[in-house]
């Protein structure tokens, strides 16, 4: 008897609880979870959405491998990553430390490192095509022109043309970085580095035997997400390369470029479909070896 | 340490943190400045540093010059409102049954929702545009709101809060013959207030700021987003620093204010759950 009674109420709680999950469930169901197996299956096809269904299977996968255009977007995408993301994370880390010391006016420094962050990418992408200008109007020749450095095509030469991409993503992306890191210091006990200062340790000391291993999970976390943003990088190089294919010689043709040019350029959705699972797959595989690697050295106090 | 040498170092410090702030803020200084300059300190082939006339004119004309830019500012606002005002909807009724509620297969839909978040949206890009177009959502605003209204993320972090609430409290309500949407709606909810501001400011934000899906599903001028205006704009546009320089001041201009009223829910969103729009 109870325990039907028990049953039964379990029941009337699981259709309430489907009632409250509905509106949720059906968004992400047909938005976020029936499209990554979708996506797998147009993979199979080469289609143009509409009239063409041609089953290929594994062709378009076959295919990429072959496609010099599609493993230079690669390897672009893997120069932006090691552009962006070491320097990146040393740069915030050292704000974060010079923040992180009773700093009178620490909110109007926060502030200004922050700002970048909360801008819409097309027009602060818009400002920097601007500061990368060619000629000796462009602020950052202007800049360089003090030092005795003589203009450069930061754009439009294709030395210049990543460095330029990743300058400005650092730049937009370091208050968020600066703002983790700085809440991450603030974690670590005081105590310590006080005990550590009266056995007279060293600043260098401090650092790498107590602030590096404490903030290990932080740095984890900034890594990972910092290398899994990268990797999706778009409208920075949409918007200040507007009639290339992506910088000079294609030199920043990322690969969800890449993907956008094959599936809105080309029409070849499913070929288009490949590429964004190779993507997946790669940032897949890549957390995995982060988890199993780098996971391990975390400490967690 | 001696309090001279400490005194020194903290003026490095100080020296250090400026500097850098500098430079931080110098684009936000090339932008404005340039979009107040006259022509002929424009097209020299020097920068002017200090405009020596200010012409306020430059924002009219970005303004009107290209005809759509007032409605490029009401589809982008009302997209983010909808957006965001449907999301944190749907994420407190998902997060109050995950929560508050026994329920056969609650184990199965959390992984399954965890692991939904694995997929960057690039993968779902091409799958969901054909989606839209199976709908005949093509060039419409549902495109552009309906698969933003929910958002495992917000799920999580109010069922993160949720949690903290007792469950005594409920039963307490139970008692006085509360049902549990007046519940959620009359209790939990105004509780979870922090959780909702900052969540619907990151919303927001992503609503105001996205690009490539309202790139893609939408041709019509009547539709076009802020930011897919600005890019369109940037390409007629291309000779025009002065001109790129105001739009681009009054794309930024909401989302800067929106940063200072609510500077403190931004910081801590981001420090406590690496939230990002």
């Amino acid at each position: 008897m109870n325990q039907s009674n028990s049953r039964r109420k379990r029941a009337r709680d699981t259709m309430a609880a489907y009632l409250y999950l509905a509106p949720a469930l059906i968004i992400l169901v047909v938005f976020h979870f029936f499209p990554a197996f979708y996506a797998l299956y147009l993979s199979l096809f080469d289609t143009n959405l509409f009239g063409r269904w041609d089953w290929v299977g594994l062709g378009n996968y076959a295919e990429l491998l072959h496609d010099s255009d599609f493993i230079r977007s690669l390897a672009n995408t893997g120069k932006y990553v090691l552009g962006t993301v070491p320097t990146g994370i040393a740069l915030a880390l050292a704000i974060a430390g010079l923040l992180n010391q009773r700093i009178r006016g620490l909110a109007t420094y926060r502030t200004a490192f922050f700002l970048p962050y909360v801008t819409p990418v097309v027009a602060i992408s818009i400002v920097w095509t601007w500061i990368y200008k060619e000629d000796s109007a462009g602020m950052l020749n202007a800049v360089l022109s003090w030092f005795g450095i003589g203009p450069q095509a930061w754009l439009l030469d294709p030395r210049w043309a990543m460095f330029a991409l990743c300058l400005m993503s650092v730049w937009r992306h370091l208050g968020y970085n600066v703002v983790i890191f700085l809440a991450g210091l603030q974690d670590i006990p005081a105590e310590y580095y006080e005990a550590a200062e009266i056995d007279g340790a060293s600043g260098w000391a401090m650092f790498s035997k107590i602030t590096w291993p404490l903030l290990s999970p932080t740095t984890y976390f900034i890594t990972m997400i910092s290398i899994i943003g990268s990797f999706q990088v778009f409208t920075q190089v949409y918007v200040l390369w507007p009639s290339a294919l992506g910088g000079p010689l294609g030199t920043t043709r990322v690969v969800v470029k890449y993907l956008y040019d094959m599936a809105w350029g080309s029409y070849k959705f499913g070929y288009a479909s490949a590429i964004g699972y190779t993507l997946f797959a790669i940032i897949f595989v890549l957390t995995l070896i982060q988890r199993n690697v780098a996971g391990r050295r975390v400490h967690y106090q | 340490m001696s309090k001279a040498h400490k005194t020194a170092r903290m003026s490095v410090v100080y020296v250090l943190l400026t500097v850098g702030a500098v430079m931080m803020l110098m684009p936000f200084y090339y932008m404005l400045s340039t979009s107040v300059k006259a022509p002929e300190e424009l097209y020299v082939n020097r920068l002017v540093w200090f405009p020596s006339k200010i012409v306020w004119k430059n924002y009219a004309d970005a303004w009107n010059e290209e005809p759509y830019f007032p409605r490029y500012f009401f589809n982008s606002a009302f997209i983010a409102t909808v957006t965001t005002a449907l999301q944190l909807l749907t994420s407190a009724l998902a997060a109050y049954a995950f929560s508050n509620i026994d329920f056969w297969g609650k184990e199965t839909i959390f992984m399954i929702l965890l692991g939904t978040m694995m997929i960057p949206s690039q993968v779902t890009l091409v799958p969901n545009y054909a989606i839209i177009a199976k709908l005949g959502w093509i060039d419409t605003y549902k495109a552009l709101i309906v698969p933003f209204t929910a958002s495992v993320f917000g799920i999580f972090m109010m069922r993160q809060f949720f949690q903290t609430i007792p469950l005594e409290m409920w039963d307490a309500a139970q008692i006085d013959g509360c049902s549990r949407f007046r519940y959620l709606w009359v209790v939990m909810v105004p509780l979870a207030k922090p959780i909702f501001v900052t969540s619907g400011l990151f919303t927001f934000i992503g609503g105001w700021n996205s690009f490539l899906w309202p790139l893609i599903v939408t041709n019509s001028d009547h539709l076009r987003t802020i930011q897919v205006g600005l890019s369109r704009f940037n390409q007629e546009f291309g000779t025009r620093p002065d001109l790129l320089m105001a739009a681009s001041t009054f794309a930024i201009a909401p989302l800067v204010v929106l940063f200072f009223i609510a500077q403190n829910q931004f910081i801590q969103g981001i420090a406590r759950t690496g939230l990002k729009s």
